[in-house]
């Protein structure tokens, strides 16, 4: 257990993931038509996004923590 | 009968089935032990894990239903995406914790920890019988998707000729997960996930170009939305906000409860295994975007059918040349082969460890119960069949649904438990009684539709019936553990240590 003393501050990057749950499930933020962007109405491509960026915060989260 | 498609379907599948039973000799193991049948021995590593865990996650039944929703309700359809987002992270945290704790003490199944952390034959068996129930449907509905392109293709026959291509896929499939356990969908999996994303990719080059672009789609798709009988849109109004904010966050809890999902995280070498996998998988929720958008691409492409299972096949008869929608079939019944494949592995894994040792016969040694599981995976897919041929489809889709309110409660003693033992284990088989009784009787009293609307106040909120029930299932939990532990009622034994919950040292376990 040599990491313990570390542990509790690298686990606090979990806080993180807060940010996926407020961004896709508060539909008030993105429920839109507009900006359009290649066709893609707002909700559409901004979802797409969150994919990406859901993937991008694990893996930030993953390379500190491991 | 579509011979071209057919035959190009046939050859796919024949591969599949020669994966399938290869798959036994793969990293070889003894397949009469239990944890090698059930779970490869816990030693698939990152990448065999994503096509695995892929594999539970996106179905045949995904690939039909989330596009037939969007086609007949709009944007509605569209929870599946932030569903697929929040997920990753739940399985980033958890989800390495549980197998943790169940690596350190030969857990199989989420009952097994949930009888070792609250000491409680009862509560065990309410998630093994939770967890069969929430299964059973979800198997027979992977049928609907091979039986759906089956029909596309032209296949036809009266009587027993007409299920007959149906029962002998089920059969191939039953075959080779007796013999190969796990390991056969980890292998099929990546055949089917090649399948599936050489379909989607063509698709999106090839789809809307011949449609007139995606700003078009969107156009003509919400037109035609709008005019149905009943209207939908491709635009989320105000008042479905609630329904679809709650229908992603609760499928997410709902999906990592499932026991095939648990399968395939259990399988896995490790827990960086499992946290890489939250990086990689959302590339799946990608895939899932476009596939939601098939239902547009129908809309757009005049597609006219009341069957909303239809939808995707007609639609990739319609805009591909025969051979490749053959393909593009076979992706789909090869997507309903792989999680059918550990969905009764699961099932089984339940059943022998759960139900057949814990009451039937305790002195069962590792070779019973694999010898168990094994036959009890022939039954549950039997049993798949029987359903989907003998009863109206309805049944299938009612039940799966009530499957996800089902499984969503056994939330708090599964997933909670791994944090947490404040919970008396009377208050949560309680509370379980309670979540199960009030989520079903919230989705039959609207005949069966998964959103209630709670009046609260005032105010009406239509959410996700899963929700409710597990909002009154933490509620009955947490007052009755208080009246219990006052009335120093027993609490049983912790066979878990708090140091196997523990993230191991980056070194020491898994890659």
């Amino acid at each position: 257990m040599d990491g313990k003393s570390s542990r509790p501050r690298s686990k606090q990057w979990y806080w993180l993931f807060l940010l996926p749950f407020i961004g896709t499930l508060w539909p008030p933020f993105y429920a839109h038509a507009h900006p359009i962007v290649a066709g893609f109405p707002f909700l559409y491509w901004y979802l797409l996004v969150w994919v990406v960026l859901v993937g991008i915060i694990s893996a930030i989260v993953f390379a500190i923590t491991g | 009968m579509n011979w071209s498609a057919f035959i190009v379907f046939v050859i796919l599948f024949a591969l599949v089935t020669v994966v399938g039973f290869w798959a036994a000799r793969w990293r070889r193991g003894d397949l009469s032990l239990l944890e090698e049948w059930g779970l490869a021995g816990r030693r698939f590593g990152s990448f065999i894990t994503w096509f695995l865990i892929g594999g539970d996650l996106y179905t045949a039944y995904t690939f039909i239903a989330v596009p037939g929703l969007v086609y007949g309700a709009g944007v509605t359809g569209f929870f599946a995406v932030p569903y697929t987002i929040v997920v990753f992270p739940i399985l980033f945290v958890v989800m390495p914790r549980l197998w943790s704790v169940c690596q350190a003490n030969g857990y199989v199944t989420p009952a097994d920890f949930v009888r070792g952390r609250f000491d409680s034959r009862g509560l065990s068996l309410a998630i093994a019988i939770t967890g069969i129930l929430a299964t059973l449907p979800y198997i027979a509905l992977q049928l609907l998707g091979i039986q759906v392109v089956l029909e596309a293709m032209g296949v036809t026959g009266a009587g027993i000729m007409h299920d007959l291509p149906l029962i002998i896929a089920f059969g191939i499939l039953a075959a080779y997960t007796y013999t190969s356990g796990l390991r056969a969908p980890a292998t099929t999996a990546v055949i089917k996930d090649t399948l599936i994303y050489i379909t989607v990719i063509v698709a999106l080059i090839v789809i809307p170009a011949r449609l007139g672009g995606f700003g078009h789609i969107f156009a003509v798709a919400n037109t035609h939305l709008l005019a149905a009988p009943k209207p939908a849109s491709i635009f989320l109004g105000p008042k479905g906000y609630w329904a679809f904010a709650t229908l992603a966050l609760g499928s997410a809890f709902a999906l990592l409860m499932y026991p095939h999902a648990i399968t395939g995280v259990l399988a896995s070498k490790g827990q960086r295994a499992i946290k890489r996998n939250a990086v990689f998988l959302p590339l799946y929720s990608i895939l899932l975007l476009f596939i939601a958008m098939f239902g547009y691409f129908a809309l757009a492409a005049g597609i006219h059918t009341k069957v909303s299972s239809l939808v995707v096949p007609l639609l990739l008869l319609k805009e591909f040349p025969a051979w490749f929608a053959g393909f593009a079939f076979a992706a789909i019944a090869i997507g309903a082969l792989v999680p059918a494949s550990i969905m009764s592995i699961a099932a089984s894994n339940l059943w022998t460890r759960n139900i057949y040792k814990e009451y039937f016969k305790p002195t069962a040694t590792t070779a019973d119960e694999s010898r168990v599981a094994k036959l009890v995976s022939l039954v549950v897919k039997l049993g798949a069949v029987v359903f989907i041929l003998a009863l109206p489809l309805t049944y299938a889709i009612n039940l799966q649904l009530l499957g996800g309110i089902w499984i969503l409660q056994t939330l708090p003693a599964v997933l909670l438990g791994l944090y947490t033992r404040w919970f008396h284990r009377s208050a949560l088989l309680v509370g379980w009684l309670v979540g199960m009784v009030i989520g079903t009787a919230m989705a039959a009293s609207q005949g069966f539709v998964s959103i209630f609307p709670l009046q609260v106040g005032g105010l009406v909120l239509p959410v996700y019936a899963a929700v409710w029930a597990t909002l009154a299932n933490l509620l009955v939990t947490v007052v009755l553990t208080w009246i219990f532990n006052a009335a120093k009622m027993a609490r049983g034994v912790d066979a878990t240590a708090a140091t196997q919950y523990q993230d191991a040292p980056a070194s020491s376990i898994g890659a």
